[in-house]
């Protein structure tokens, strides 16, 4: 691992000024994917904001139609918070889906959603939930937030402080793991708000997406046949050892398909 | 550039001066000599490294030590008693044949009593689900659940 300059900022305008400073910055909030990146020399920044003692991105709080959670927060403490549990049931089961035990006990909402990883399970919850997230300088629309492979709106000094979900009606994540790393090959998070609906699709292209055919079939009937002849094609979607797009392309159905009939059971 | 850090391991103070790109992990093994809490695979997934940080099971590869400043670590050196009397975890892993190289066994431990603290009440299933991030290479896993139900019930008699 390069070396690099550790900051350890009090709050939340001295690590965006720390951040703004400098000539290469990561904020670390978990670490749990930054740090092996580092250890592979695939990051090298030349300054880590480390934002462990900031006050305030820490901590739910449930309001009548959302659930506000910290950038700080971490898998393991949405995975059993019982008012997650009891507003968003899916949201608490996709966090305690993630890694493993000792990666939840590190592992952050705000670091998952910077990063972006085209097979991370939070983006599918931001979107399908229609979020919000907030930063040190304003809010971004979950529509507009994820712009590709490792890629998001964020400004280069820009700090998440907060998600925003939308307590939905019925919701629920589905993914197919890869049986060795946990991540998604695809995963589908939808969720039913009144009578509109939204499929988020992680795993399958560079970055989390929604399919809004699968979206209208499910807003005048929200069950599994609806979407049963829905595929999407695979010409944009990934293709590694693992899964090949074709195959990625009837995963999306498939778990989808799993997805609305956990909601609506 | 070094800077200084301290934290308490296994309930002794310890300050050091570490470069910030020292994991927890090296920290613990090169400068302390702690050299029970090892590295499989460097790359998060083994869970040989596990130690517990203020009482939650964590992965030191993946922690750098300067993030540490002012928390409680233990590791596998920690559980035992000053006399040698062994940890009723470590006695469960002895008793069932929880282990045959042993490498992977300070990780199985560490997550073992973590189960136990989260999940006292863990059956088989569980505790299969809650090794997700522990890699064990020679046992098949059998006689190390067996370890981990008898260590959790005999934690739970302890109190």
């Amino acid at each position: 691992m390069y070396e690099f300059n550790y900051h350890r900022p009090k709050s939340l305008d001295e690590a965006s000024s720390a951040a703004k400073d400098a000539e290469d910055r990561k904020i670390l909030a978990g670490g749990m994917t930054l740090i092996p990146s580092m250890k592979l020399r695939l990051a090298a920044p030349s300054d880590l904001i480390d934002l462990a003692d900031v006050d305030g991105l820490k901590g739910i709080t449930v309001g009548s139609d959302t659930v506000t959670i910290g950038a700080m927060t971490r898998h393991y403490d949405v995975q059993t918070s019982a008012d997650v549990q009891k507003a968003i049931p899916a949201l608490a089961a996709l966090a305690g889906g993630i890694g493993d035990p000792s990666v939840r006990h590190r592992g952050t909402i705000g670091g998952s959603v910077a990063h972006s990883d085209p097979a991370a399970d939070y983006p599918a919850a931001v979107l399908g939930l229609d979020a919000t997230v907030k930063t040190d300088n304003r809010e971004i629309a979950a529509d507009d937030f994820f712009t590709g492979l490792f890629e998001t709106a964020l400004e280069e000094a820009e700090i998440i402080t907060a998600i925003e979900f939308k307590i939905p009606d019925a919701a629920a994540y589905i993914k197919f793991p890869q049986p060795a790393s946990g991540f998604a090959l695809v995963g589908a998070f939808v969720a039913k708000f009144g009578g509109d609906v939204r499929v988020a699709i992680t795993g399958a292209k560079d970055c989390v997406f929604r399919v809004t055919e699968m979206e209208q079939a499910l807003a005048s009937n929200f069950s599994p046949d609806a979407i049963a002849d829905i595929q999407i094609g695979d010409d944009d979607l990934l293709a590694d050892i693992h899964c090949a797009a074709d195959y990625r392309a009837h995963l999306v159905t498939v778990m989808a398909k799993r997805a609305v009939a956990q909601a609506a059971g | 550039m070094s800077t200084k850090v301290s934290m308490n391991v296994n309930g002794k103070p310890v300050l050091a001066d570490v470069e910030p790109r020292t994991l927890l992990v090296q920290y613990l093994r090169e400068h302390l000599g702690l050299t029970g809490t090892h590295v499989g695979c460097d790359t998060s997934q083994c869970g040989c490294c596990n130690v517990h940080l203020n009482g939650e099971a964590v992965k030191s590869c993946t922690l750098f030590a300067i993030q540490c400043e002012g928390q409680d670590i233990t590791t596998i050196e920690g559980l035992a008693e000053e006399d040698g009397t062994l940890h009723p975890m470590q006695q469960a892993f002895w008793e069932h044949h929880g282990l045959q190289c042993g490498f992977c066994t300070p990780g199985m431990v560490m997550v073992a009593c973590d189960i136990a603290r989260r999940r006292p009440d863990a059956d088989e299933k569980t505790i299969r689900h809650e090794l997700e991030g522990n890699i064990c290479r020679c046992t098949g896993y059998q006689h190390i659940v067996e370890a981990i139900e008898s260590g959790i019930k005999a934690m739970n008699a302890k109190g």
